[in-house]
């Protein structure tokens, strides 16, 4: 009851503070989209439906994506977010903004999100990948929440085109082991472990029977010593404890018996069809222990 | 009637405990390595061997950073409540290792660290050097037990505000988490280089403590009577602050702020030695070692893949303990 | 044979003088009582001689200034007990006593046998030996000072300085004590202490020294200086005095009667 008295005050207070500050792209909104039921004032409050949305958005249909799209070391599309107004994740921001839909991601905060559905926005939330089909469901999901299907359906093709290609790629299968900061891996059930699997290489963490996000010591992965270890190069400029392991002398040592690859943050966080620019590099790096070993057995 | 126990032979038992608990500790960590093989390796194998690897450079280095810092919060705790004659003084209560992470931790998010690695204990043991003499100015020439608590609160709170904020500032996002590292510490995966860095400022604090033996009896009997005795105050002063920052300055730029270990030893080590202050300096110091290896191999059995922080179990025993003190020494605080 | 000279001492703090002007000679050998009411200055005289507290003007010993000689020099020369008795720590009474011999041994020296005896012998002097392994936090007030004062004597110094050694102490203690001090003046040592029980300083005191508001007012052997106008002037009491054999006897009876 006092529920319902409190969002119509939070509304009344709305169509006030509209009227009285007119903002700016209301009428241009429309201009690009032939259906006319389709959303024409779209705000994305998660890094990763704010990629996938500037993807499949058409032209003027999306209005605002969160302020994290343009940190180049989180987003893969800093570059284009900042076309966008950025939002903070506040409810009251997102209010004014008058959208008429609000894309959200499984981490968005609880009771914001409560709190605009209670202000009668549609609200279309995308749940967490763990995996490939995860993400050809939230893409698929994407296209029908921006009602552009024909769009979803064409990124999904030239993936499953690129990667149908990079599987087919020569040279054995070999061994590798993500170390994130603080020794963290990923094992069963993430996407990063699709991703190596797609790249032709064997996690370690899956074979110590690790699921999701979890530690690997160091002294673990020096004893397994993979053929490869994937760390991260981010915050190189801004140093913290979390990528002092990094410089660990035993890491060093192991580099000696290892190939080593580095990849940025950005590139393992959302599920987008960039992923396939990461399998990508990763096939290479493993074609690269090939050769590494190769000149080892040579030498013997 | 008191009845210590011979005093060589207390230090003769402490020692053999510090030595059973360094081999325990690095016999203990999450790869399964055999006792005989990680001996081997130890001593004898080869550089590029993975067991060699792992006990050499991952194990060996936790050991020794364990007796190290061990040592050094033991041997300040009984220094500072020598000097102070305080029960309730030790570096962590006294805001000097909350300071001391303040400076490491300006050392190594501003990436000084990189450019000079000494600047890692020389900007924590700087700082350290700074609470020891903020607390003694807040709590005034007399230092009895109400205004020393009162400043190191004051210094504690303080530093630990400047090192969230600096933590906040970084633009790495790991940094803001590793608050928690700071204020309560840990051991995991640290390396030799952490062991040349920190331990020779170390040793040098503990030099500086080791001569202390005759003032701090003597100030057993007050600052005027030690004077009469020959004493230099100022001298004793120096080399206490001096002494206690630099140990524990560079001891908390390599494991963080560990809490209560200076408090906890010399009170259990204190009937044991008569309650002498100069005996009290030697025997802390193998008893800070052996707590803080026992604590550091318990996180690794109790909790292996959650990297619990060290200053956690210290603080479980430490923290009753010290409220025990408290109303022990009520009718002096009030 | 020690010879402590003060001349023109005088302590400022604030813009009070504490101590003005005082010179003193003191030749070995004399059982000196500093007397005077509360707040006279004896307890900042004694202070300025240990060098605890800074004054203008001169102190020697042996014609040397005090201030030269160094803390060691000086814990060698000089020993002090200060008035307030404190003990930090529940260490043993012969450690306590022990400390005394510090300042003759060697850093990290242990004590030798030829230290044990002196310290032996000081706590027997204090009739202390009883105590020998008692903690001395737990000690009544008496006892604390008699262990005190026996560490005092173990420092075995040409000058012994006692800030009211006396005040806690049973008669019988307190008369052991003063023939103790007698004893060591009579080995040719200097005692000064600062007394208040006026019946022990005039009957064992070779010399006593009245201050009054930081001035010297008397000095001089029991007989000149325990006088009832002297202790009229400077206490405000009336006495009746009395003389045996072997020295003065002094009872303090009434306030003196207030004269408008």
């Amino acid at each position: 009851m006092r529920l319902r008295q409190l969002s119509a005050w939070y509304a009344a207070l709305g169509v006030l503070l509209a009227l009285s500050f007119p903002l700016p792209g209301i009428a241009s909104a429309e201009s690009d989209n032939r259906d006319p039921t389709a959303p024409r004032r779209v705000i994305s409050m998660n890094l990763c439906t704010d990629q996938l949305a500037m993807m499949i958005a058409a032209p003027g249909q999306l209005y605002s994506v969160s302020n994290l799209a343009s940190d180049p070391s989180m987003s893969m599309m800093a570059k284009q977010a900042r076309a966008y107004k950025p939002n903070h994740g506040l409810a009251e921001e997102v209010f004014l903004m008058r959208p008429d839909l609000i894309l959200v991601g499984a981490m968005t905060t609880r009771t914001t999100v409560a709190m605009l559905e209670r202000l009668g926005f549609p609200v279309v939330e995308f749940p967490f990948e763990n995996s490939f089909s995860d993400m050809r469901a939230n893409i698929k999901r994407m296209g029908d929440a921006l009602h552009r299907p024909e769009r979803a359906r064409e990124l999904l093709a030239r993936f499953d085109a690129d990667l149908a290609q990079l599987r087919k790629r020569p040279g054995p299968r070999r061994t590798a082991a993500l170390f994130h900061a603080n020794s963290y891996t990923s094992g069963v059930g993430t996407l990063a472990n699709e991703v190596l699997k797609a790249a032709g290489l064997d996690n370690i963490a899956v074979q110590f029977g690790l699921s999701g996000t979890a530690k690997l010591p160091l002294e673990k992965l020096v004893m397994a010593a993979p053929d490869l270890v994937v760390t991260d190069t981010t915050w190189e400029g801004a140093p913290a404890l979390a990528q002092q392991v990094f410089a660990h002398p035993a890491l060093r040592a192991l580099e000696a018996t290892s190939a080593k690859a580095m990849s940025a943050t950005n590139r393992w966080i959302c599920a987008t069809p960039h992923l396939i620019d990461l399998i990508r590099d990763l096939s290479a790096a493993r074609a690269a222990v090939t050769t590494i070993h190769d000149r080892s057995a040579t030498r013997q | 009637m008191t009845v210590p126990m011979p005093y060589p032979a207390l230090i003769a038992i402490l020692s053999a405990l510090v030595i059973l608990l360094f081999g325990v500790s690095l016999l203990t960590g999450p790869a399964a390595i055999g006792f005989t093989d990680s001996l081997v390796a130890l001593v004898s194998g080869s550089s590029t061997d993975a067991v060699t690897l792992v006990m050499r450079e991952i194990r060996l280095p936790r050991a020794i950073l364990g007796v190290m810092v061990g040592a050094s919060l033991g041997l300040t705790g009984a220094a500072l409540q020598g000097y102070l004659r305080n029960p309730l003084a030790e570096p962590g209560l006294l805001g000097i290792s909350a300071s001391a992470s303040l400076g490491a931790v300006l050392a190594i998010y501003t990436g000084l660290v990189i450019v000079l690695p000494l600047s890692l204990p020389v900007l924590a043991l700087s700082a350290a050097i700074v609470a020891v003499l903020v607390v003694r100015l807040l709590a005034g020439g007399r230092s009895d037990a109400a205004s020393l608590i009162l400043a190191g609160v004051a210094v504690t709170s303080f530093a630990g505000a400047m090192t969230a904020l600096a933590l906040n500032l970084s633009p790495n996002p790991f940094a803001a988490l590793e608050i928690v590292y700071w204020m309560l510490g840990s051991l995991a995966d640290r390396s030799m280089s952490h062991v040349w860095l920190a331990g020779p400022f170390m040793l040098v604090g503990w030099g500086m403590i080791a001569i202390l033996g005759r003032s701090l009896d003597a100030l057993t009997l007050g600052e005027a009577t030690a004077k009469s005795l020959g004493i230099r105050l100022d001298r004793v002063q120096a080399l206490v602050v001096f002494g206690t920052a630099i140990s524990v300055g560079a001891a908390t730029s390599v494991s963080g702020a560990i809490g209560f270990v200076g408090l906890v030893v010399p009170h259990l080590m204190r009937p044991l030695v008569g309650s002498r202050p100069s005996r009290l300096l030697l025997t802390s110091a193998l008893s800070g070692a052996a707590l803080l290896l026992t604590a550091d191999i318990a996180v690794r059995l109790i909790a292996p893949d959650s990297d619990l922080k060290l200053g956690v179990l210290t603080a479980l025993v430490g923290a009753p303990f010290f409220l025990w003190l408290i109303i022990k020494t009520r009718r002096t605080l009030l | 044979m020690s010879r402590l000279s003060l001349d023109n001492v005088t302590v400022t703090l604030g813009d009070r003088k504490v101590l003005d002007r005082v010179s003193l000679n003191m030749e070995g050998g004399e059982f000196v009582g500093l007397l005077g009411p509360n707040g006279a200055g004896k307890s900042t005289l004694l202070r300025t001689i240990t060098q605890e507290i800074p004054y203008e003007g001169r102190i020697t010993l042996d014609g040397k200034p005090l201030a030269d000689l160094g803390a060691e020099g000086r814990a060698r020369s000089l020993a002090y007990l200060p008035q307030i008795r404190d003990i930090a720590w529940p260490v043993s009474v012969t450690e306590i006593v022990a400390l005394g011999r510090l300042p003759h041994c060697r850093p990290f020296a242990k004590m030798t046998m030829a230290d044990g005896a002196i310290v032996a012998d000081a706590m027997e002097r204090m009739d202390i030996t009883a105590l020998a392994h008692r903690r001395a936090t737990e000690l009544s007030g008496g006892e604390m000072a008699r262990v005190l004062m026996a560490r005092v004597l173990a420092q075995e110094t040409p000058i012994i300085i006692a800030d009211e050694p006396a005040a806690g102490l049973d008669p019988a203690h307190q008369i052991a004590l003063v023939e103790t001090f007698a004893a060591i003046a009579k080995s040719g040592r200097t005692v000064i202490a600062s007394l208040h029980e006026l019946p022990l300083a005039a009957r064992w005191c070779q010399r006593i020294i009245l201050i009054s508001q930081g001035k010297i007012v008397a000095d001089g052997p029991a007989s000149k200086v325990v006088t009832t106008e002297n202790l009229s002037c400077v206490y405000g009491v009336e006495a009746m005095l009395m003389e045996d054999a072997q020295g003065l006897i002094v009872a303090p009876i009434r306030l003196t009667p207030r004269t408008s």
